[in-house]
């Protein structure tokens, strides 16, 4: 008999690129859970209409501040209770997920592909450009972003569409120097070399060439600035600067919800308290994220 | 030298696991050796032997999740497995050390290298702080570094390779050593700059007659200077003996693999004489002699059952069919 | 090292006058013009207005108008308060120190907690209280600060009642204020109980401004604590047979807090934004609630100048710490 003993195991396929980020990424049980519930958060202010048990602005006038279904004095009618003019809180948290993540959605994407853009061309053109465009990022990160924010706010005038604005003007620093860092270590690189002396032009370089290369940590920060724009923007709306009333935003829910600190201890705690597990999901996929994507951190 | 009661070192049966109950992997397996007072031990071996890992063992630098475990791991008199945490710190650094692969890592960037080699001597030594400092003084011009009242305040980042490992050596000499272990120390230097440092490294062996084992993958230098082999491969020891018979006469195939892929030895051929195939990794090794599927002398034997220790104590092969002088396996 | 410095003081001219150019034009973001905004509800005549354009070279192009300002700012003159009449720099230096009481006592708090737990988590790696003090890391900076703030108003001040809800300092004290800083001035005074109520009106607010640094050093100590035992050098201070505290201690730390240090630069410009949010729920009389207090009232040029001087101390103390870091990291230190 002279059959080759075959190796104990045997050896894998190569995973497609995605299957092995899923992989890793599911690892990482804090991630999933992460994930998990961004998705259902995602379904619940999609659908709010149809989950939320009452509209979020009608004022029950015979129900004002009612304590939460399993507490003394609660109404199951009303789940988390109700604020000071009688609405019902769970409907208002409902209702101001889909504020929040909508809002958070449009200063990512506007601050990302801004970034981006600026990003590629200080770092594809490099010389004035690129000092222009750092000295511009520096100089905005030189202040801290609330304040910044607070700031441009103020001078356009409260409302959540000028709050969406000034912090997708605050964020897109970070974006821009990311992208710059991630051209300029790519722009070396052998491939993107031979790909200009094959007659590529620039557009297609910058945008087609270099920039899936330089998309992992882009990914990771937008990730992470979800959360600081849901925090930030609850801030704002705390403030009396963001969201006004009557709208359900988090935060505006809190600015209200001060007087009844020593009395319905309800109205303060529910819409903190959903805020910082939403954030905390995004912080934890973030971090999922940022191992998956560069597996060489994880070892 | 045949391993006696007043062998330096003894070590039987000492293997090293890392990995997980379900997934083990054993980068050292049952290895036994001994090192003799003023011998050199060459320990021969491609990367993932376990050549430097069974060192790290030794110096009891392994940290968990890793399991070191063995027979008997003794030094001089001491049965180095009975100590505690204490008394082994005790020995490391004063007894017993060893030098690094790269030694520009292997120095904190933060520390002058005077004060470097100075704690080395106040752990063990002690002494006051002058009398420290010319101690140092005197061991960096042991270690043939000019000007050292000057060095002595250099940052490590200003140093040289060459120049690093020589802080390095001095470190390690610092308290008299009755055992040197040097892991490749050579490997991350210049070409002549390695010729250096291994002259410095035997000069220091021969005048403080210490045992020094030599952990490398270069066959030639080992050749030189090493007065017995040990061989391994993917975690286990091939072969041992003296160093002139082994390279003139290898026993193990591995051995003569070794020797065969050598430049020297393709002079006038196309090729270089490789081996066929990879060390195995973790999850791959495989039934029988751990050499099977790259061997050109395997047989069924050889992939069913591990072969044992062949040979007199000082001269032992792991092979069911050692070459004989001309080099071809004995039926 | 001098050519490190010098660069960096470089780099920090051109940042100081693209944020004064910012804060500039923030009065003419806002919509309708200056004179109109000044004007207020009662506005001003015809004669008034081309007076005041005048009498503030509103008439003049505006890259003159510019340098006006910045002639003006360099000199110490950051406009007036609309509503107090009085000069933006001298309310700004009488509430900072308030400020500045805060900040430092909650730098502090976050500091010390933050390398403590890092370490200890980076040491026993994997361990329960590793895996704690990075759920509480990660809670410590996805909490909203205000929240947090009101959480522990509820559960200490309300419920328990053992710290005050609001202020720096109980009613029923009367202290002369010497430096501004209360912790000194109660020290100072001859007021029994003064020191104590000021501690004890300190505490919450530091502790909630300070969470988020806290959470941020905790995890950077880990992960630069974890970087460096992982190194050779590590590898060869054990090697020569040096104690566990000794390798921790003398060897790596030196090492990981290099990162740190700029971090916790980095956290100044984070605590003075977090001291906005802060000073406003503890009704604290200093700078943040002073600012915010200004925007509702629309009193622009209190907005612009401390918008300016914020942003001027971040500058400042970043620089500051990159300096430090110069002279911590020897490789820096040694340079030319």
């Amino acid at each position: 008999m002279t059959q080759a003993t075959a190796p104990k195991s045997v050896a894998r396929k190569p995973q497609t690129p995605l299957a092995e980020f899923w992989s890793y990424f599911i690892k990482n049980r804090g991630a999933l859970i992460g994930f998990c519930f961004i998705v259902f958060i995602v379904l619940i202010a999609v659908f709010a209409n149809f989950v939320a048990p009452h509209h979020p602005h009608e004022q029950f006038r015979d129900f004002i501040l009612v304590p939460p279904a399993w507490a003394e004095g609660g109404n199951a009618q009303f789940w988390l209770g109700t604020d000071g003019v009688g609405r019902d809180i769970l409907s208002r948290l409902i209702h101001g997920a889909r504020l929040s993540l909508l809002i958070g959605l449009v200063i990512v994407t506007v601050s990302l592909v801004l970034g981006i853009c600026l990003g590629l061309v200080a770092g594809y053109f490099g010389g004035f450009v690129d000092v222009t465009i750092m000295r511009f990022a520096d100089i905005l990160l030189s202040m801290p972003a609330l304040l910044l924010a607070i700031a441009i706010v103020a001078i356009l005038g409260p409302s959540i569409v000028n709050s969406g604005l000034a912090l997708s003007l605050v964020y897109l620093p970070h974006y821009i120097r990311l992208t710059r860092a991630s051209v300029m270590t790519e722009l070396n690189k052998d491939y993107v070399v031979s790909s200009r002396v094959a007659g590529a032009g620039s557009l297609r370089l910058m945008f087609i060439t270099i920039l899936p290369n330089c998309l992992a940590p882009l990914i990771v920060q937008a990730t992470l600035g979800f959360s600081n724009a849901i925090l930030d923007m609850a801030a704002l709306g705390f403030l009396g600067l963001g969201a006004q009333p009557p709208l359900p935003e988090w935060g505006t829910m809190l600015a209200t919800a001060r007087e009844f600190i020593q009395s319905a201890w309800w109205v303060v705690t529910f819409p903190g308290l959903i805020i910082l597990v939403t954030v905390l999901a995004f912080n934890l996929m973030g971090d999922g994220l940022r191992d998956a994507l560069d597996p060489k951190l994880k070892q | 030298m045949t391993e006696t009661d007043k062998s330096l070192l003894k070590v039987h049966n000492l293997s090293v696991t890392f990995g997980t109950h379900d997934n083990p992997f054993t980068a050292v397996d049952r290895i036994s050796f001994h090192v003799e007072q003023g011998e050199v031990l060459g320990i021969v071996g491609e990367s993932g032997s376990g050549k430097s890992v069974s060192s790290l063992a030794l110096m009891g630098l392994i940290d968990f999740p890793g399991r070191v475990t063995a027979d008997e791991l003794r030094f001089k008199d001491t049965d180095m497995q009975t100590l505690n945490e204490k008394a082994r710190r005790k020995i490391t650094g004063d007894d017993i050390s060893m030098i690094f692969q790269d030694p520009m890592t292997s120095l904190n960037p933060s520390f002058t290298v005077g004060n470097q080699i100075m704690e080395a001597i106040e752990v063990h030594q002690g002494g006051s702080k002058k009398e420290r400092l010319a101690k140092a003084i005197d061991l960096l011009r042991q270690v043939g570094i000019p000007a050292p009242e000057s060095r002595i305040n250099n940052y490590p980042h200003q140093l040289s390779g060459g120049m690093s490992q020589r802080i390095m050596i001095a470190m390690a000499i610092a308290c008299d050593p009755k055992l040197l272990i040097a892991d490749e120390p050579t490997t991350a230097l210049d070409v002549t700059i390695q010729a250096q440092i291994i002259e410095l490294l035997l000069t220091l062996q021969r005048e403080k007659n210490m045992g020094l084992m030599l952990i490398t993958h270069d066959l030639a230098l080992v050749a030189e200077a090493a007065d017995r082999v040990v061989v391994m491969y993917a975690g286990q020891i091939v072969e041992s003996g003296p160093a002139s018979e082994i390279f003139k006469a290898p026993k193990h195939p591995y051995t003569q693999a070794l020797m065969n892929s050598l430049p020297e030895s393709a002079e006038g051929q196309n090729r270089l004489n490789a081996l066929s195939g990879v060390v195995p990794g973790a999850n791959d090794r495989p039934d029988g002699c751990l050499l099977n599927p790259r061997c050109p002398y395997a047989t069924d034997r050889c992939r069913v059952e591990e072969p044992e220790q062949l040979g007199p104590p000082g001269r032992q092969v792991k092979c069911f069919y050692p070459l004989d002088e001309s080099g071809r396996p004995t039926v | 090292m001098l050519q490190y410095f010098l660069r960096r003081l470089g780099m920090v001219i051109p940042t100081f006058i693209g944020v004064s150019v910012f804060t500039f034009a923030l009065i003419y973001m806002i919509p309708g013009d200056p004179i109109t905004i000044m004007g207020g509800e009662r506005g001003f005549s015809a004669d008034q207005r081309v007076e005041l354009e005048i009498m503030l070279g509103l008439d003049k192009p505006i890259w003159q108008q510019y340098f006006v300002y910045l002639g003006n700012v360099l000199q110490g003159d950051l406009g007036t308060s609309f509503v107090t009449r009085q000069p933006v720099l001298s309310e700004f230096m009488t509430l900072f120190p308030a400020t500045i009481e805060l900040t430092v006592c909650a730098a502090i708090f976050a500091v010390v907690t933050g390398l403590t737990l890092g370490i200890l988590a980076a040491i026993k790696r994997g361990s329960i209280l590793d895996h704690t003090v990075m759920t509480i890391s990660l809670a410590g900076y996805s909490m909203p600060i205000f929240w947090w703030a009101l959480l522990l108003i509820l559960l200490f001040s309300v419920n328990l009642g053992w710290t005050p809800v609001s202020g720096r300092l109980d009613v029923l004290y009367w202290v002369d204020e010497v430096t501004g800083f209360m912790l000194i001035d109660t020290l100072l005074s001859d007021e029994e109980g003064a020191f104590t109520s000021a501690v004890s009106h300190l505490i919450l607010p530091s502790l909630v401004l300070g969470t988020i640094p806290m959470a941020v050093i905790a995890r950077m100590t880990r992960s630069s604590m974890l970087e460096v035992l992982g190194e050779d050098y590590i590898r060869t201070a054990r090697a020569k047979g040096l104690s566990k505290r000794r390798v921790i201690v003398k060897h790596a730390l030196r090492n990981a807090l290099i990162p740190v240090i700029t971090v916790m630069g980095l956290q100044v410009g984070l605590l003075l934004s977090g001291a906005i949010l802060t000073e406003t729920i503890f009704a604290w009389p200093g700078i943040g609630k002073w600012l915010i207090e200004s925007i509702g009232r629309r009193d622009y040029p209190v907005v612009q100048g401390g918008l300016l001087l914020i942003a001027s101390i971040i500058i400042t103390v970043n620089l500051l710490v990159d300096l430090m870091y110069g002279v911590v990291n020897p490789r820096v230190r040694h340079s030319k």
